[in-house]
């Protein structure tokens, strides 16, 4: 691999094997992630996208017994080093999950947790975060008012919002996104999709989807993943019009999945 | 069109052998569903039972207590202010007769609140250790240890009390050994499972996503106890904590084994006292029924019966504000 190419990338996933128990959930994935890309990961349910993605950040350590092998290099370090410090690889790998989580405290206080939890507790240095945050991801004018509200007010999809907020109030480098929109309603998702397209100038994005549409509207790579393997990986507009290989032929037009 | 049939077929199979004729399906609908109808009714009156005679025991119960209990103020002219605030408590004195029981309800409240402070550390802390921090091994083992506290009958912890824990207030910290501070002990031990059980649910019942949440942003295990789940379960943890406090504050027999039973209004925690309760059982016995003496013990248990329904006022607030 050649120099140039090997700055470019953000995530360099060689050999990589997982098993819950007996169950090998993945099978030799290399995944390269480019910089300030937004890269779509697709397949049927049980493939082992959600799975990939949770080790990126090692969320995955919290299911127990889960064993790896291989490399996942984040900014040229194995993360599945022992030595790797934990709180600085999510603080750098933020994640927005299936459904909005947001704690049952203020919008405020959700969106400073994350900085809070590394330390800043300068007003000021945590006012200029959350306001930076929530405007990243459009919120700032439907909530400027009420900062002090409890955030389980907020809509669905003002709460999924608000859970990518918090997660970029960390000055993450990449950004996870587990089917963000899977819980929301079209008008919520389009401005989701939206905030991606946005957020791709200043973030790595992977994301997870059951919709094809959205990882063809969204994303600059694709990666289909089938039972535990990566089918093919390559840009969008390769995967959902000239595709290499037949399953994944097979399931972007439907005929399995 | 058959598989639409399928069910009703096979149900009707044992009907259609017996009569041997096909009986129009409107027949069989009407049929049925008055069958149906019956043992609705039936399953409705019981319950209906259930529920009133739980009602009414729960009502007669609190209008005998509340007419017994006004019956010293009423009848025998005690006064109201003086029972509340005075600390003079002897009923026997044939000349002047005195009635404030003030002391006793200072020492229901002292052991209640004393017995939570510690008690409420320990439960939570417990229960935060069972849910995370050893939610496997931690459980199987902690899980008995909380049955088996609860299912001590309260004369034994009495008796402990009584063997162990007096003389060793007496030898080690100081002043008679029956105490406050016995009794606060003894109720802090009784009330730990409550305490512990509740908050394991509360803490228990979060949802996953919480916890998710705040590791994905880099936060420890610390910082997520201390900082989501904590908050998050504050209602729940409260609740457990009340309930406690309710059972302590209803406890009569063990503590009555340890306190020391003393009229007077204790000045330090190693000061003999008494409560409520202990007052009640002690002289439920010896005093004629309708006299005055047995009419403020009506009384104090009428503050009793008033402080459970405060208590259960203040539950039902704390679980209204819980928001997940």
């Amino acid at each position: 691999m050649s120099t140039p190419t090997l700055t470019r990338q953000v995530f360099d996933i060689m050999d990589l094997n997982l098993w819950y128990g007996d169950h090998h959930a993945l099978k030799n994935i290399n995944f390269p992630i480019n910089k300030k890309e937004v890269t779509a990961i697709i397949g049927p349910s049980g493939c082992g996208k959600s799975t990939f993605i949770k080790t990126l950040n090692l969320m995955i350590n919290m299911v127990p017994k889960v064993k790896m092998t291989g490399e996942i290099n984040f900014n040229e370090k194995n993360i599945l080093d022992e030595k790797i410090d934990l709180v600085e690889l999510r603080k750098n790998v933020g994640m927005v999950f299936q459904k909005g989580n947001p704690f049952p405290q203020s919008i405020y206080d959700n969106v400073a947790y994350g900085p809070r939890v590394h330390g800043i507790t300068k007003k000021k240095h945590l006012d200029e975060l959350v306001i930076k945050a929530l405007m990243d991801v459009a919120l700032w004018e439907e909530v400027k008012d009420r900062l002090t509200a409890p955030a389980l007010g907020l809509s669905g999809g003002q709460q999924q919002r608000l859970c990518i907020a918090r997660a970029l109030a960390t000055k993450p480098d990449v950004l996870l996104m587990d089917e963000p929109t899977s819980a929301l309603d079209p008008i919520s998702t389009l401005k989701i999709e939206e905030l991606i397209l946005e957020l791709k100038e200043k973030y790595t994005i992977v994301i997870v989807t059951h919709n094809m549409q959205q990882a063809s509207r969204v994303s600059d790579k694709t990666a289909f993943f089938l039972m535990g393997e990566l089918i093919e990986l390559d840009s969008t507009s390769t995967i959902f019009s000239n595709p290499k290989d037949s399953r994944t032929e097979g399931y972007i037009t439907g005929r399995f999945g | 069109m058959q598989i639409c049939i399928y069910p009703i077929m096979t149900y009707f199979r044992g009907v259609w052998c017996i009569m041997e004729k096909i009986i129009p399906a409107k027949e069989r609908l009407t049929k049925s569903s008055k069958n149906r109808m019956d043992g609705e009714l039936r399953g409705k009156i019981l319950v209906i039972l259930c529920a009133v005679i739980m009602i009414s025991a729960t009502i007669s119960i609190t209008i005998f207590l509340g007419t017994k209990g006004l019956q010293s103020f009423i009848k025998n002219g005690v006064s109201l202010i003086e029972f509340l605030t005075s600390t003079h408590w002897n009923p026997t004195n044939q000349a002047s007769p005195e009635y404030g029981a003030l002391p006793f309800i200072f020492g229901s409240f002292a052991v209640t609140f004393l017995a939570a402070l510690i008690a409420a550390p320990l439960g939570i802390g417990a229960a935060i250790f069972m849910t995370e921090i050893a939610p496997s091994w931690g459980r199987k083992i902690l899980q008995p240890v909380v049955e088996l506290l609860v299912g001590i009958p309260s004369v034994v912890y009495g008796f402990i009390g009584l063997t162990v824990l007096v003389p060793f207030v007496r030898a080690h910290v100081g002043g008679l050994g029956f105490s406050l501070l016995s009794g606060m002990i003894v109720l802090s031990v009784m009330i730990l499972p409550t305490i512990t059980s509740i908050a394991t649910d509360a803490m228990g019942t979060l949802p996953k996503n919480l916890r998710e949440g705040s590791y994905a942003l880099g936060a420890t295990r610390w910082q997520t106890i201390r900082k989501v789940l904590i908050p998050a379960a504050l209602p729940g943890l409260l609740t457990a904590v009340v309930l406690g406090m309710a059972r302590a504050f209803g406890e009569a027999l063990a503590v009555q084994m340890v306190i020391g039973n003393v009229r007077n209004l204790p000045s330090s925690i190693l000061d003999a006292s008494a409560t409520l309760t202990t007052i009640i059982t002690l002289n439920m016995g010896h005093t004629t029924y309708g006299s005055v003496e047995n009419n403020t013990l009506w009384s104090m248990g009428l503050i009793l019966l008033v402080m459970s329904f405060a208590f259960i006022l203040l539950i039902r607030y704390l679980s209204s504000r819980r928001k997940l």
